[in-house]
Formats: C-alpha cells, structure tokens, sequence
C-alpha cells in the first residue's frame, strides 16, 4: 500500500512536469528553436503571480486569470521582438540568445526580489484531502494540478489538430517556406507559438509556487526536468509529454522513497536510460 | 493595358552562375504564358523571385501595378500570386483536405469554416475527393502533383505560376491535367506555366517564352517559337549555319 502511495503521489507531480515539457516540446515542434530561458520564466510566472497576490488580495489560482495572459503577451513581444530574428537554417543562435535571456531574467528577479525563497500562499485548499483507501490519502492541489495538466495537454492535443491555429502550427512546422506561399505569416504563427508556450508555463510556475519554495534560481532545475520529461514521451507527442512527466514523477518518487537524496538521480538516470535504449522517446509522433 | 504581373530589369546570380541576366517579362490580364529553356536557365528562380522566396540582386516586381519587390511571400500569396512546385511539397504529416484548407484559410484570408465546402468542390475538381482525408505524404507522384495545383488554387490567385506539372505523367494523366489549366485559365486566372512537355503546353498557352543562360532568346507565337531557330539550337545542339 505504501508503494501504491508513492506511485501515485510520483503521477500527480508527473502531471507537473508534463506542463514544464509541454511548453517546451510546442516551441521546438512548431520552430525548432530550444528554449534555454524556459524554466526562468516558470519562475517568472511564479513572481508575476506573488505581485498579484499581494496587489489584489486573491489567491494564487484566482491570479491565473491575469498570470496567464501577460505570460502569453510577454512570450508573444518575445517572439516577435527578438527570438524571431535569431531563427535560421543555424540552431545556435536562438540557444545562445535564450541562454543569455535566461541569465538576464534570473538576475532581474534577484534584483527586484532577493534571493529570498517564497511560497505562494493558496489557504485551505492547501490542505485539504480525501482518503482514497485506508493508508492512501490524495491532497486536493495535487489532484487539481494533474488534472489542470492533462486538460492543458488535452487542449493543445484538440488545438493542433482541430483548429486553424493548429493546422498552420504544424504546417509551419512542417514547411516554413511553403507555408509561407500558401500565406501563413510565420512570423506571427511563431509568436503565436511561443504565446501559447508561455501561458502553459504561467499555470505551471503558479503550481510549482503553491506546492514547494521558490528563489530566482530554480529555473534551470525546472528546464531540466521538462526536458527529460519531452524525451521520455518522444519529441512531438503531447499525450507522450505526459506520460514522460509521469514516468519522471514515478521515478523521483520512487528514488525518494529509497532514500531521499536519490530523489534526482532516479528521475536522471531513467531519463538516461530510456536515452540509451529509445533515443526517440517512448511515444515519438509518426514522422511524415 | 497594365500588366497584372511584370518582372523589371531582374538580375540574379548565384556565385558565379548568371541564373537571371536584367530579365523583363510582362503577363497581361488573362493571359496564358509558356516558358520552355533548358535546365539551369534559371526558369524556377523567377518564379522564386516572383513570389518572394529568391530576392532578386537587381530590378523590380510588379504586380497589378504595385511594386512588391520587397513584400513578404505570404503578403504576395494573399495579394492572388500563388505557385505550384515541380516537386510537390505538400505538408505531409497532414492530410489532404487539411492541406488545402490551410492553403484556402490564410491564403484567401478566411475563416476556416467558411472554406471547407470550397476546399471539398477544389478536391472534387483535382481528382482527390476520394483522398481527402489520406495523409498527403503517402500520395502517389500523380496526386501529389493535383495537391499541389488544388493547394494553389485554394488561395484563390489572381496569376497561378506552374512548375512543371505534367512530368512524369502518362499520356491519359496529363491530357486530363491539361484540361484542367484550361478550365482554370477560363475562369479569368492568368498563368505562368514552366513545362518541358512542349504539347501539353501548347494546348493552353498564348505566348511562348525561351530562356537560355539567363535571358530570353526568343518570345512570340507559341507554333512558330518552337520552330524556330533559337529553340533548335538549344535542344537539338543544331549550329545556326548548318
């Protein structure tokens, strides 16, 4: 009963890490372009919701409604004002600018807000919980959490392939100079991506924010985790993204449970060892 | 008259190779335009330089009396310039229909939902109703080159430009192929069409075009420009005095 605990508690933060690796796996898909800032601006959304919060008395969740639309301005400008330049035949340039944005956006942080770890306060839903069976009790954030993720890896699943957006996503990601003649701006469709891509990142920065401590410099770990997420599930899969988090999440939690410290290392090395056995991931989408 | 599309004084060179050599060529309203040469005379390049893809080094694109030598190709898609490639580039993780509906969607700038049953008569007249909902990358050469007219005709153009569309088509494929362009060309779409298949072009132009090295060599009446001297020349290798 105690490992059917710890493999339930390792799917609902899988959930988690499915909405850091969503974002990501949407950008590289639609534009091929690797998002070194990702998890700074997890962390981003993260301070964005702490001034919310603090400005307008409302919970963390309630503060979404606004977190997730400036998230999806800030990734549009960021498209269409800088990222969108560096993209080229060339994968280098858009890796070192996002490198140097995430520098500049940890050190922002750090300048507005210190180094000082925060905690987003949610109030009773914190801890609330339900008894699954006698020794299994389920808290209610997680449940929101994983099921916030699997909607959101649910929608972008209808929004690629049931809606115009997604079909010039993917015919853009398909062609881009093509897609061009047939009229799409690519330029648009790209920050349109990248808007997208950051609005799922605002909803997980807001979770990762109510659930542990955060200080400007957790990003990187965050971009690790959606990484390893991404290539677990197979590049280009949505519903693969999840069960990478899942599978990462289950790992962790099963390292924890070992022993504490080898909480990470077990989420890395069966990262690792699925790279070593199925470098295309667990659930690649069927190459055209 | 004005006409609807005219490539000014265009130069282009790629490295040492002259592919474009202070090129003009005028399309009127209407009119349906041949260009034959052989390969490397830098045929496909104007297109590309048509439609935005290939900037030109020098010289002007004109389209229905606009400068749009610096517009973005998807302006020009939009303004009615569309293209079809000589090798079909569908987008070939998505499917037929999808594939035109993106294509009638952003390229006539319109609602998705008010195309679809224009994209289901475009497949319809192409021969690919049976295969709208085929993943366009396992179509076969004949389909995929239907696609790529379909696709081109969805963005509802004002000059349809052809890359080669009737090679590597059988007899029975290409008459049909033809009778197409023509339908097309009779409901008021203008043409520039690039074809090695002197007959199929025939049959529906107005006007041949011989680039060689870059210029034009010879232009006028299709009939008596593929008898003439420069054509022979170039593909029969027959010297002007013998």
């Amino acid at each position: 009963m105690q490992w059917f605990n710890v493999v339930l508690q390792g799917v609902l933060i899988g959930g988690l890490y499915a909405m850091f690796a969503a974002g990501l796996s949407l950008i590289f898909g639609v534009m091929r372009l690797v998002n070194i800032a990702h998890g700074d601006l997890i962390v981003l959304a993260a301070y964005i919701s702490l001034i919310v919060t603090q400005a307008m008395g409302v919970d963390p969740l309630t503060s979404l409604l606004l977190v997730v639309p400036v998230m999806a301005l800030i990734g549009y400008a960021l498209q269409r004002g800088l990222l969108n330049r560096t993209l080229g035949e060339d994968l280098l340039p858009p890796l070192l600018v996002t490198f140097g944005l995430s520098i500049i956006i940890q050190n922002g942080l750090l300048e507005l807000f210190t180094a000082d770890s925060r905690r987003l306060q949610a109030g009773t839903i914190e801890i609330l919980t339900f008894q699954v069976t006698q020794s299994v009790w389920v808290g209610a954030l997680p449940l929101i959490q994983f099921g916030v993720a699997v909607a959101a890896v649910a929608g972008l699943q209808a929004l690629f392939y049931k809606t115009a957006l997604g079909r010039a996503f993917r015919a853009t990601s398909d062609d881009q100079s093509v897609a061009q003649l047939m009229g799409l701006d690519t330029r648009h469709v790209f920050a349109m991506a990248m808007a997208l891509s950051l609005a799922i990142v605002a909803i997980a920065g807001v979770f990762l924010a109510i659930r542990t401590n955060f200080d400007p410099a957790i990003g990187s770990a965050r971009l690790i985790f959606g990484f390893e997420a991404v290539i677990i599930g197979g590049l280009g899969s949505m519903w693969g993204t999840l069960a990478g988090g899942i599978i990462l999440g289950i790992s962790q939690a099963i390292g924890a449970q070992i022993d504490p410290g080898w909480q990470l290392l077990a989420g890395h090395i069966v990262f690792l060892a699925i790279l070593a056995v199925r470098p295309q991931g667990l659930f690649p989408k069927v190459s055209g | 008259m004005a006409p609807i599309l005219a490539l000014e004084n265009i130069s282009k060179r790629f490295g040492a190779v002259i592919v474009a050599d202070s090129v003009d060529l005028a399309l009127n309203d209407g009119e349906a335009l041949g260009i034959i040469g052989p390969n490397g005379a830098g045929k496909t390049t104007l297109f590309g330089i048509a439609t935005g893809t290939v900037a030109p080094d020098a010289g002007r694109v004109v389209f229905s009396g606009e400068d749009i030598t610096r517009l973005q190709p998807e302006r020009r898609c939009r303004r009615g310039l569309a293209r079809s490639f000589q090798i079909p580039q569908p987008f070939s993780g998505m499917t037929v229909f999808e594939n035109v509906v993106v294509a009638a969607a952003f390229g006539a700038n319109e609602r998705e939902n008010a195309v679809y049953h224009r994209c289901a008569e475009l497949l319809e007249r192409c021969g690919l109703a049976d295969k709208a909902n085929t993943r366009a990358g396992g179509l076969t050469l004949l389909d995929r080159k239907r696609l790529e007219l379909a696709r081109a005709l969805a963005t509802k153009p004002r000059v349809l430009l052809l890359d080669e569309v009737a090679g590597g088509l059988t007899e029975h494929e290409c008459s049909a192929l033809v009778a197409l362009i023509k339908d097309v060309r009779a409901s008021g779409i203008s043409i520039i069409w690039i074809e090695h298949v002197v007959h199929a072009l025939l049959a529906v132009i107005d006007r041949l075009l011989v680039l060689h090295g870059g210029k034009f060599i010879a232009a006028g009446d299709p009939h008596t420009v593929i008898r003439s001297q420069e054509v022979a020349e170039i593909y029969m290798g027959i010297d002007a005095d013998a």
